[in-house]
């Protein structure tokens, strides 16, 4: 072969190569957040709270791990529920957050999440009825949290009645049975702060925190607060 | 019986082989596409893959916890199993070993023309060194790029280019595959390829073993790849248990694929160490043995002991994982010190692992270089060796602040500040022949001044680190990263490159082009240094180890490190292309010796043949006799006796 | 022949041992003036006062280390030089491969320094009462008093007044990924924020609920490993006011680069009526926790059924289970 020619196969090997490593940074270690961001800050007025709905649902039913638990979003400008749990709020505004909590309930793990912490007048909704703490030892106990460890933001979301027919499979109905919570939080200044759920709620994995607790848009997120 | 391997062409030895007329060639011994070589052993591999994962699934699918995860280990782990098998058997590396089970006459390894060989099972050393120089670049390129994926997460502190789990994902994979390649980036290439050229033999003791080790290396490649598709794993190359056990399939290929690479480098550490206790040339006497082969003896002795720590350790985890045993969960009667005891129990042999290699290769190249004998050649071997022992108890400075029993600590603290003695000799002997010499800045010796430069700075921050006072503030940070990084990357992998400029003109009869060595060589040891010094600062400064969002105010050195690492990317690519324009583009034929070295390995021909020497040499004295004034004659190649049969050590009974 | 060769000896030596010298108290001044003040993690607690010191000593003892081998190769890079014009020829003979003067020399020299380096870390070590790091559940270097904390945190009666040289017990809980604290001698309340009194002997008694932490105290220079059911127990003495950064220093999935926060060292006057404040906002859920304990049994299986399917773990004590099967009191 003539030198032009190893050159061309050298160069041509190279771009294979080059190719194969893009494929793979798409395929296995994408960047970015994969299922995007839901933005919150669309034809936000500054000042104006920010209304965001959530649910809870034992088993997202769908996508490449249908048993596991989930939350899902619903997107502000076509109210359809997402799995998504990147979303872009605004800085310094009050979010309206309700939760539709379509779990069943348990005991924490650690009761210190069963206070409701750093909303706005330090409670929370329960299907109407405020509450600051709640025994997850009694009851129903929790399904959830949310919490944001760096804003000091955790609310206990009470599960559903277990004996009653749980919704099984996102995005849930308001038929099924459910309890709303509601509560406010102020956004800090600019900023990437993590949110998660602190109920080990990873089914089948040791200490329960494994898979859904431990893959972004299934039990945990970014909040991105931007100005 | 001997392997074919063995020269035929020799009159001493071709009596030995048997007279063989086979009517029909068995299909193992055939050349050509329709004989076993990297293509049957992807199907073997892809054929065992599936089969593993069908099973898996046949058996383990209606188990609670499996059904509950959504996520099959077990069908994980034996897809990953029968793969290895598949491959293993696809390539033909079980040929010999299946034969001899059930009793038939094993067949021969064929011995392939033209660079077909190079894609086969094949039993010859010089082969396998080429393999396995592809096969760590492989291990070496793909961490690199997972490394410039970290170091552009690390730009800014709160926007992320990738989410916390597949960070978290490259972090681990990163390491590990890193860490793997370090085990075997001088040991397999050069190790393989020298070993027998350095000593005067004419073929390693176990050939097939060593064609097993290198093929046992890329299916650890392709264990450890599988890791991405499957998820990743969340735990860094130290795969702390319990959260080892917590963590999803891609977990199954860390822990299998440390068990695969470990059946690796067992083999070639056993075999390396066989050979070169045995296999010495006549007259090759412990005091004549080249530095560079007594780093390999002590680095295989930790290869062969510490590495069956990690396979059994990685067992059990896999057991935890799959089988539900609890080694590793405290809950259940485990513990999770006990996983730390044993990786590190490892993991330190390990370390030296990476860099006892290096100073070998440093200590063989300088003389050449400095035109002077090694200075206190008998201090460099036992320190190789005293580093060697002692590795074997300094493991608990991993776990100075893990709870252990606190007066472990001093005690820890000593051993680790004592192997400092042994491993400061090779400064000595770098130093003492440094004097009064008549220094040539070849590119091989600049690498070899650089790992002085880069190992100095990696080996004091060590002694920061075994300071238990010091460990609080550094330990777990930055600081020790860098620490780590400037020994294995700034040590192993600047005396590796060293290494390969110095032999390839031996290895392939063509010259690695000079001024872009220089540039390669500049580029690397300048943005080295760049990237990975303000990690010290990085680390005093607070921010730990596998973190996607750290202080603001480190912003600022962040981005220094992270792109000095992209042009240190990028001084790699000069590598690669002063490799393939030099080896294969246009290549320049080198010089029989370009380097006027003494060394054995220069003394036969270029290429070398495929028996090595024609007669075994007969070793007349040591080879750093630099500059000496009617230094005796190294060996005797040809005037003297012909090696006779049973003295020499290409004949004994064939021992694989 | 001879006599020109040891002249030339001696004037090698000499120059570098005079170049090395220059720069090595230079530099040693220069550092111990300049940077020494200002090392890392600065001087908050006596934990961080302590190994402050210890860093700058041993890089005290290091730059010289450096600086002459690097003066050393400067030196052969410069002189020794085969492309020098006139470079002398190669030095040979026994000389070259052996030297025992030097060989011995060397191997005392190193010793030495490497075992006083291992004594004085040891002196320092036990001087400082484990230096904040986490000596595990039986601490053999304590500061006075801290014994008899740790029995009484057990009790109900436990407490803590300022200004009475009492040790401060903290538990730090690490969990998948957060850290919360519990303050045994005010009632066992959990909070997850820090809150330490000024110029007290603070004991961090840090466990896990699930895999394996690190509490890692940056100015308070302070670090210990979270481990599921094991008390590792650390010792400071906090001396400045002001705030300080507790990251996660060992790799715990997911959220391991967000768990941190921030703590505060305050007067002791000021931690009284915020812990006392504190105590009583939170009486109702310390009344819902488990009863305070040096080590808990996470349940392994998570909410509703986890990885270990033959049911549930069979606890050592009833009362020190975090999770699903604590009863309600």
């Amino acid at each position: 072969m003539s030198m032009r020619g190893r050159l061309a196969t050298v160069i041509g090997l190279f771009l294979v190569a080059v190719a194969l490593a893009g494929w793979g940074v798409v395929s296995f270690i994408r960047p970015g957040v994969p299922g995007g961001v839901m933005d919150f800050t669309q034809g936000h007025a500054a000042g104006q709270p920010v209304d965001l709905t959530a649910q809870t649902v034992g088993a997202i039913g769908f996508g490449p791990h249908p048993t596991w638990v989930s939350y899902l979003v619903k997107d502000p400008s076509t109210g359809k529920w997402v799995q998504d749990t990147t979303w872009k709020l605004p800085a310094n505004s009050v979010i309206d957050m309700t939760i539709l909590q379509y779990d069943s309930g348990s005991p924490l793990r650690n009761q210190e999440w069963g206070q409701v912490q750093g909303t706005i007048g330090g409670t929370a909704t329960l299907n109407g009825t405020s509450y600051s703490a709640y025994n997850s030892n009694t009851g129903t106990g929790v399904g959830h949290t949310f919490t944001v460890p760096a804003l000091g933001l955790s609310v206990p979301l009470i599960g559903v009645n277990s004996s009653d027919s749980v919704c099984g499979s996102a995005p849930c109905m308001t038929s099924s049975p459910h309890n709303t919570i509601t509560f406010s939080f102020k956004t800090p200044g600019p900023g990437s702060y993590s949110w998660q759920c602190f109920v080990p709620c990873g089914l089948g994995y040791l200490f329960g925190n494994g898979g859904p607790m431990s893959t972004l848009n299934y039990m945990g997120g970014q909040l991105e607060v931007v100005q | 019986m001997t392997i074919s391997a063995e020269p035929t062409t020799e009159v001493v030895t071709s009596a030995v082989v048997p007279p063989s007329s086979p009517v029909k060639t068995p299909w193992s011994q055939r050349s050509g596409w329709l004989s076993q070589h990297l293509g049957t052993a992807i199907v073997g591999a892809v054929l065992g893959y599936v089969f593993g994962h069908w099973l898996g699934n046949y058996v383990a699918s209606g188990y609670t916890y499996i059904a509950n995860s959504g996520q099959n280990s077990i069908a994980d782990a034996l897809a990953l199993i029968f793969m290895t098998f598949g491959w293993l058997l696809g390539i033909g590396a079980l040929n010999y070993p299946l034969a001899k089970i059930v009793g038939r006459s094993a067949p021969e390894e064929v011995i392939a023309k033209g660079w077909t060989k190079y894609v086969r099972y094949s039993t010859d050393h010089k082969v396998v060194g080429m393999q396995y120089i592809v096969g760590v670049l492989l291990f070496l390129f793909t961490g690199g790029l997972l490394a410039m994926a970290i170091r552009t997460e690390l730009l800014n502190p709160t926007t992320h280019v990738f989410s916390a789990d597949t960070y978290i994902k490259i972090v681990s994979e990163h390491g590990t595959i890193m860490m793997m390649m370090a085990t075997s980036i001088i040991v397999g290439p050069l190790g393989n390829y020298l070993v027998p050229l350095m000593i005067g033999a004419r073929r390693m003791a176990f050939p097939r073993i060593e064609a097993f080790s290198f093929w046992v290396f890329i299916a650890g490649y392709m264990v450890i790849f599988s890791a991405l598709p499957y998820g990743g794993f969340p735990t860094g190359w130290t795969g702390y248990a319990p959260l080892q056990t917590q963590a999803g399939p891609g977990m199954v290929s860390y822990l299998l694929g440390f068990a695969v690479i470990g059946l690796g480098m067992m083999a070639a550490g056993f075999n390396i160490a066989v050979t070169i206790i045995n296999y010495r040339a006549p007259g090759m006497t412990w005091s004549r043995v080249p530095i560079f082969v007594w780093s390999l003896l002590a680095t295989a002795a930790l290869l062969t002991l510490a590495t069956p720590v990690l396979f059994a350790g990685g067992l059990f985890g896999l057991l935890d994982k799959t089988a539900q045993t609890a080694f590793y969960v405290t809950e259940h009667g485990g513990s999770s010190f006990l996983w730390e005891n044993l990786f590190w129990f490892f993991g330190h042999p390990e370390v030296y692992i990476m860099a006892l290699p290096g100073f070998g290769i440093v200590g063989e190249l300088i003389p050449v270089f400095c035109r002077k004998p090694l200075f206190a050649y008998k201090v460099a071997a036992a320190g190789m060796i005293g580093v060697a022992l002692l590795s074997f108890f300094v493991w608990q400075h991993h776990l100075f602040q893990s709870g252990i029993n606190p007066d472990m600590r001093p005690l820890f603290m000593l051993t680790t500040e004592l192997i400092s003695i042994p491993t400061g000799f090779i400064f000595l002997v770098g130093m003492g022949t440094l004097y009064r010499a008549k220094i040539r800045f070849e590119v091989p010796m600049l690498f070899c001044m650089a790992v002085f430069f880069n190992f100095l700075i990696g080996g004091i921050t060590g002694v920061f680190l075994s300071d238990v006072p010091v460990n609080v503030t550094v330990h777990g940070g930055f600081f020790v990263l860098s620490h780590f990084h400037y020994t294995i990357m700034g040590g192993l992998l600047f005396a590796f490159m060293g290494g390969l400029y110095y032999w390839l003109p031996k290895m392939t009869g063509r010259m690695m082009n000079k001024k872009l060595g220089l540039v390669h060589f500049w580029t690397m040891l300048v943005f080295f240094n760049l990237t990975f010094f303000p990690m010290f600062i990085i680390g005093l400064l607070g921010q730990p180890r596998r973190v996607f969002t750290y202080a603001k105010n480190l912003q600022g050195l962040n981005d220094f490190s992270s792109v000095s690492a992209f042009l240190l990317g990028a001084s790699f690519l000069v590598f690669l292309v002063n490799f393939m324009w030099s080896m294969y583009i246009n290549p320049v034929m080198a010089p029989a010796n370009p380097w006027d070295s003494l060394g054995l390995e220069w003394q036969t021909a270029t290429p070398v043949p495929s028996y090595n020497f024609e007669r075994i040499p007969v070793i007349m004295t040591d080879p750093y006799h630099y500059g000496e004034v009617g230094a005796p004659a190294l060996a005797d190649f040809g005037d003297g006796p012909p090696a006779p049969l049973g003295s020499s050590s290409t004949t004994g009974s064939d021992p694989a | 022949m001879a006599n020109e060769n040891s002249t030339n000896e001696t004037h090698h030596l000499r120059n570098i041992t005079v170049i090395w010298l220059i720069l090595s108290v230079i530099v040693d001044l220069l550092f111990w003036f300049l940077v020494g003040p200002h090392v890392p993690p600065g001087t908050m607690t006596s934990s961080a006062k302590g190994n402050q010191f210890d860093f700058t000593f041993l890089c005290l003892m290091a730059l010289p280390v450096l600086i002459g081998v690097w003066v050393y190769m400067g030196y052969a890079i410069r002189i020794w030089s085969a492309k020098r014009p006139g470079a002398e020829e190669p030095m040979t003979g026994p000389n070259a491969r052996t030297n025992k003067t030097a060989q011995v020399s060397w191997i005392v020299i190193t010793s030495v320094a490497v075992l006083f380096l291992a004594g004085f870390g040891t002196v320092e070590l036990v001087i400082s009462q484990g230096s904040g790091g986490g000596e595990g559940p039986n601490p053999i270097w304590t500061p006075p008093g801290a014994t008899k904390a740790e029995a009484a945190a057990l009790t109900p009666k436990a407490s803590w007044s300022a200004n009475s040289n009492q040790v401060l017990t903290v538990q730090v809980i690490a969990q998948q990924w957060k850290f919360t604290y519990r303050y045994p001698q005010f009632g066992g309340f959990e909070t997850t924020q820090l809150v330490l009194p000024a110029n007290t002997n603070i004991a961090f008694n840090v466990t896990s609920l699930d895999v394996i932490h690190s509490f890692w105290a940056y100015q308070l220079d302070v670090k210990a490993d979270a481990n599921p059911q094991q008390n590792d127990v650390a010792f400071t003495q906090t001396k400045q006011l002001g705030s300080f950064t507790v990251r996660c220093s060992e790799l715990c999935g997911i959220w391991h680069g967000t768990m941190f926060n921030s703590g505060k060292v305050v007067s002791e006057a000021a931690f009284m009526s915020w812990a006392q404040s504190t105590e009583q906002a939170n009486a109702q859920n310390t009344a819902d926790l488990p009863p305070f304990a040096w080590t808990y049994v996470p349940d392994a299986n998570g909410a509703a059924g986890g990885y270990y399917t033959d049911g549930n773990v069979t606890p050592y004590s009833t009362v020190e289970i975090y999770g699903s099967k604590q009863s309600a009191p």
